[in-house]
């Protein structure tokens, strides 16, 4: 099976070539399940890998395949080679699997869109980087996929170009992600200077020479983040996933909540041998995945579109993982990655639901009452809103618990005040977001109430499999606290530890299941459950609080989400237009312009002189070679006799 | 008696000089004149050849008592020329049909040039190498006057032939003197016995002959008078032709004489040629900037690069021939690609190749377009193209050896370079049609043409280590 692993990468791929240029005359239906076959295909493929990974012994959990030497030029190489070992593994399971359930929601949802086909083409393409993102070898083509995925990130979010709202929101997208790349690529020319090498696995060896907190390591972790802090969506460079949700709604589920950002996180875990002798830069991860947390949450409380609660929801939980990421606990971050990759595709996938239902409003304000009219929607729905809250017995539970847990446990206290109260809000904003949509009295127009439906079972059946997976799949990573063995973190445990120094700077973790474990559980379990109830008392039982709330100055501080984007406006973006201006004004037109037509001009001259020379007359021709013989000639004497 | 080694190892060429014969007979069969069998017959000819050489990867050697040598650097472009000789077959007859030229007459002739370049690419001595350059040369004169019925083409001839003799006379003058001085005409003889690096003054005259001669045949300043005016006149399929496959030979010959067997006296003649090399590309380029006719500024064109791949031999050493190499492949394709765009446009009209005629084309004829557009960015230089990685490692290996210099400019030369080839891009998306082009008629082998040569050209630009690496593998 190892030599088979590329077929995973080249099913996506496949997809996007014959979609390209076979499928012009196909219908619809066949276009989509094509595509969504390409991508079942892909998740055959991880499932077989992880097959093959399981059957080989547990300290070997590793393979790379060489398809074919890439760039080599001097001492420069960067061979294309796919590495799998149990972090990618992961990581292709759940991309290709969230990925294939989304293909098919997509048939339903896209279904009648003029750009049908070229929404499967980017889908697919999408897939094929995102994957390629995880499985490369080297940081040059992480970097590939990386970027690739950002194109594709474009292309739909202004997937319905004409609106000009939804074109501008995709050019902020990749616009935002090119300062986080500029970071990243930063980050690969000083690792190539650094250890002459972009391939993991010949840059971990070369580490001993380098001490604990070594500047140069430090330097190229933070920027290695500031890349991830763009992809992934952080402060400062979150801005752009909110505006995001232009795009179409399973778009927003697949790159925008389960894969695509999540590859900040998976760079740090994958680069965790590096970061684990930074401590500093350690701190920083941790400090602004807490920060984002609670800042995006505070944002998500006050919401009305049902998409930009979501998206608020993504940027804190990401902000989650950095946070489990900056505490060195990066087996749990992707535990937390895998868990909000079911979750929260499922809500994105239940607000399309919605959202298709109600004739394309996305208002909570004007909804309510969906729940009879719903009901698949609507229990989904309800799993995916407990899962997030932290319900135990739930996914989300399991892996933000253990989350706060490692901050509380690592010495983080006042990040892990923030993971809590960032908790708080979570169980909040989400169940707002459930009773305004589902419960109570319908608020839309009457030609929307007459449309309500259900949607079709093509658009069901991957909610109900997905509220499967999010009520089930936190059981992955049972610790030992709650009576089990955490296989997941087993299973993470050779990659997360490359640094071979990491325990003796974290401290081995104690396995011991104290009383304090239980304490801080009960805590995080009693916040969502208050989060909750305020919800309810708020937006069930209507009491009058919220309309007095939203009165006040601080409700509209966080409505116009602190001003963050104005002041971009004003401070950055505003002050870059004007530069521009005036450098286009003068410094392009007179001095760069005057300079290119100057020597433009100036070489026509010439040209027009030596043109000339060009007589077409052979005895002129023969002259000037024999000129240009004598002048050899004398070089070549010249070098001889003096 | 000459033993089976030495047959083998001129197998391919042999080959060759049946399919000529062959094609001959065909054509005197046919009383009409309109023999439609030489075509496919030649094709078979070329691809088997090109089989064959490539079949004696890591079996050929040296043969005829050190006359020939069919290493794998032999091979490689042996195979290039017979690939070469294969896309000029595919895309003459539409073109010489309608000029009204006899294929039974053209056929042969493509032929015993190919024959000469290859003579020139497996010879290991410098009679040989000789005796290749003037088979090539004869055939070549009277290809480039076969458009008999146009004065520009007799005309063009007529200058190649006076000014190729011009420089037969040096070469063969520049081969007699290292025969005085060494004793030897073999490329090894002369090695060992040329080794000084302030060698005999009869010696220095030689190499600077040779160079001399060298420098014609491959279209370098100031002994590249004949080039534009030939390539100008010459039919169409045969300027394309002549300006990849006597390059691609003669810089082989370049590696092989003054990159190996001269070595050890590049002293003497490494900065003529770096002058040369400075020359050639300038000159090309700036002249280019003015050219309204494409046939012309592809001719421009293709001195520029001469200029580039003389860079090259400057430079010296196992990465900078690998990088030539490299390049020579580059090249081959993407000019080839470009004739056969300009032969398409201009095919109905009056053999006035100019650029205006290109206003609009790229969205009339989209395959064309798209096809142009791959071919101009690898001649400028751009990624993920051939011609970019092409350009990327020939001066790199010439700065590792030291020649900054002369990297500057030729840098500053693909910069020139790039307005005249995006020029004709601009034209092709961005100007709206002045008149009516005329119908580019759809023909199978130009379509097949250029999706090849454009297909590998992104291929290799996408994947530029593994033709690096067999590259390597085939040095010398």
């Amino acid at each position: 099976m190892p030599q088979f692993v590329f077929l995973v990468i080249l099913f996506p791929l496949l997809g996007v070539v014959v979609n390209t240029f076979l499928t012009r005359r196909w219908s619809e239906t066949a276009i989509g399940w094509f595509s969504s076959a390409m991508v079942g295909a892909s998740f055959a493929g991880s499932v077989a890998t992880y097959a093959t990974l399981l059957g080989f012994d547990e300290s070997a959990r590793h393979f790379q395949q060489v398809l074919f030497d890439w760039i080599r030029v001097g001492s420069f190489h960067a061979p294309a080679t796919l590495l799998v070992d149990p972090l990618s593994c992961v990581m292709i399971l759940v991309v290709s699997g969230v990925s294939f359930l989304i293909h098919i929601y997509s048939i339903g949802y896209m279904h009648g869109d003029p750009g049908f086909r070229r929404y499967f083409i980017f889908l697919n393409l999408f897939v094929f980087f995102m994957l390629l993102l995880v499985l490369g070898n080297n940081f040059l083509l992480m970097f590939i996929g990386w970027e690739g995925v950002g194109l594709c990130s474009y292309l739909l979010i202004g997937f319905w170009y004409a609106d000009e709202a939804k074109a501008t929101a995709g050019k902020k997208a990749f616009i935002v992600n090119r300062i986080g790349d500029f970071g990243f690529l930063l980050a690969i020319f000083l690792i190539w200077s650094v250890f002459g090498t972009v391939q993991f696995h010949e840059i971990i060896p070369r580490l001993g020479s380098f001490p604990i907190g070594s500047s140069v390591i430090t330097a190229i972790c933070l920027l290695l983040f500031v890349g991830a802090v763009g992809k992934s969506a952080q402060f400062p460079l979150y801005v752009w996933l909110p505006d995001a949700m232009a795009g179409p709604t399973p778009v927003s589920a697949l790159i925008h909540a389960a894969t695509m950002v999540t590859a900040g996180v998976y760079m740090v875990a994958r680069t965790n041998f590096l970061y684990s002798m930074a401590p500093t830069a350690l701190e920083v991860v941790a400090i602004v995945g807490g920060g984002t947390a609670i800042f995006a949450a505070s944002i998500g409380l006050v919401q009305n579109d049902i998409k930009k609660v979501l998206a608020y929801s993504t940027v804190s939980q990401l902000g989650y993982m950095f946070l489990a990421c900056g505490v060195a606990a990066y087996g749990v971050a992707i535990f937390h990655l895998v868990t909000h990759a079911f979750f929260k595709a499922l809500l994105f996938l239940g607000s399309g639901s919605v959202i298709h239902g109600m004739s394309g409003e996305q208002d909570i304000r004007n909804m309510g009452g969906l729940k009879a009219k719903m009901p698949t929607t609507y229990w989904t729905f309800l799993a995916g809103t407990l899962a997030i809250a932290g319900i135990p017995g739930l996914s989300g539970f399991f892996s933000k618990d253990e989350i706060l847990w490692k901050t509380f446990s690592s010495g983080h206290h006042t990040l892990w005040i923030l993971g809590v109260v960032g908790a708080l809000f979570t169980a909040f904003y989400m169940f707002r977001l459930l009773y305004l949509t589902f419960h109570g009295q319908f608020r839309g127009s009457r030609s929307q109430e007459h449309h309500l439906h259900e949607s079709p079972s093509v658009m069901t059946v991957p909610l109900v499999i997905l509220a499967v997976l999010a009520i089930i799949g936190g059981y992955i990573g049972l610790t030992p606290a709650l009576g089990g063995t955490n296989p997941f973190e087993h299973w993470l445990h050779p990659v997360v530890t490359q640094g071979a120094r990491a325990h003796t700077l974290l401290g081995e973790a104690s396995h011991e299941v104290g009383a304090l474990e239980y304490l801080v559980m009960l805590i995080s379990v009693v916040v969502a459950l208050l989060g909750i109830w305020i919800a309810r008392s708020g937006y069930l039982r209507q009491a009058s609080w919220p309309g007095k709330l939203s009165k006040g100055a601080a409700y509209n501080t966080v409505l116009n989400k602190y001003y963050v984007d104005q002041i971009y406006d004003t401070v950055i973006s505003q002050p870059i237009v004007k530069i521009s201006e005036v450098m286009a004004q003068w410094f392009d037109l007179g001095v760069i312009d005057g300079l290119v037509n100057g020597v433009a001009a100036f070489f026509g001259w010439v040209a027009g002189g030596l043109r000339r020379v060009q007589t077409g007359l052979v005895q002129n021709y023969a002259v000037l070679m024999a000129a240009g013989i004598l002048l050899i000639l004398a070089t070549l004497f010249y070098r001889v006799l003096f | 008696m000459y033993s089976s080694t030495d047959i083998i190892g001129i197998l391919p060429e042999f080959l060759l000089v049946i399919t000529a014969i062959l094609v001959l007979i065909l054509d005197l069969l046919d009383k009409r004149g309109e023999t439609a069998g030489v075509v496919p017959l030649s094709l078979v000819g070329f691809i088997g050849a090109g089989i064959v050489s490539a079949f004696l990867w890591d079996r050929g050697g040296y043969a005829f008592y050190d006359m020939v040598v069919a290493d794998n650097f032999t091979t490689v472009f042996r195979v290039l020329l017979c690939f070469i000789g294969a896309i000029t077959v595919l895309v003459s007859p539409a073109y010489l049909r309608y000029r009204d030229i006899r294929l039974g007459e053209y056929h042969p002739l493509l032929i015993i040039a190919v024959f000469g370049m290859m003579v020139m690419v497996s010879a290991a001595d410098l009679l040989l190498f000789f005796l290749g350059v003037e088979t090539l040369s004869i055939a070549l004169y009277v290809l480039a006057c076969l458009d008999r019925r146009d004065s520009r083409s007799t005309e063009a001839a007529l200058k190649y032939l006076i000014l190729g003799a011009f420089s037969t006379a040096f070469l063969l003058y520049g081969v007699a003197l290292l025969y005085a001085v060494t004793g030897f005409t073999s490329y090894a003889g002369i090695m060992e016995n040329l080794r000084e690096t302030t060698p005999d003054p009869l010696a220095v005259a030689g190499i600077g002959f040779l160079l001399i001669g060298f420098a014609f045949k491959v279209a370098a300043v100031p002994f590249h008078f004949w080039s534009p005016d030939v390539y100008q006149g010459a039919p169409t399929p045969i300027t394309a032709f002549m300006s990849v496959g006597p390059k691609a030979a003669a810089f082989v010959a370049l590696i092989r004489v003054f990159g190996i067997a001269l070595d050890g006296t590049a002293d003497v003649w490494m900065d003529a040629l770096a002058i040369v090399a400075a020359l050639t590309m300038t000159l090309g380029n700036v002249v280019a900037l003015r050219q309204q006719n494409i046939k012309r500024m592809l001719a421009y064109s293709s001195i520029a690069h001469a200029g580039y791949l003389l860079v090259g031999i400057v430079a010296g050493g196992q990465r900078a021939f690998a990088a030539l190499s490299f390049y020579l492949v580059a090249y081959a394709l993407m000019n080839l690609g470009a004739f056969t765009v300009a032969m398409l446009v201009n095919r109905r009209g009056d053999g006035d190749y100019q650029l205006e005629d290109y206003k609009g084309a790229g969205f009339a004829h989209p395959l064309l377009g798209a096809t142009m557009a791959i071919f101009m960015f690898s001649l400028a230089g751009i990624p993920p193209t051939a011609g970019f990685f092409g350009k990327l490692y020939l001066f790199s290996a010439a700065v590792e050896k030291g020649y900054v210099l002369l990297v500057v400019i030729a840098v500053l030369n693909s910069a020139l370079a790039a307005y005249y080839y995006l020029r004709i891009l601009g034209y092709m998306y961005m100007a709206r049609p002045e008149r009516e082009l005329k119908p580019v008629p759809r023909l199978g082998a130009y379509t097949f043409t250029l999706i090849l040569t454009s297909a590998i050209i992104l291929f290799i630009g996408a994947l530029p280590a593994g033709m690096l690496n067999l590259l390597f593998a085939a040095l010398p």
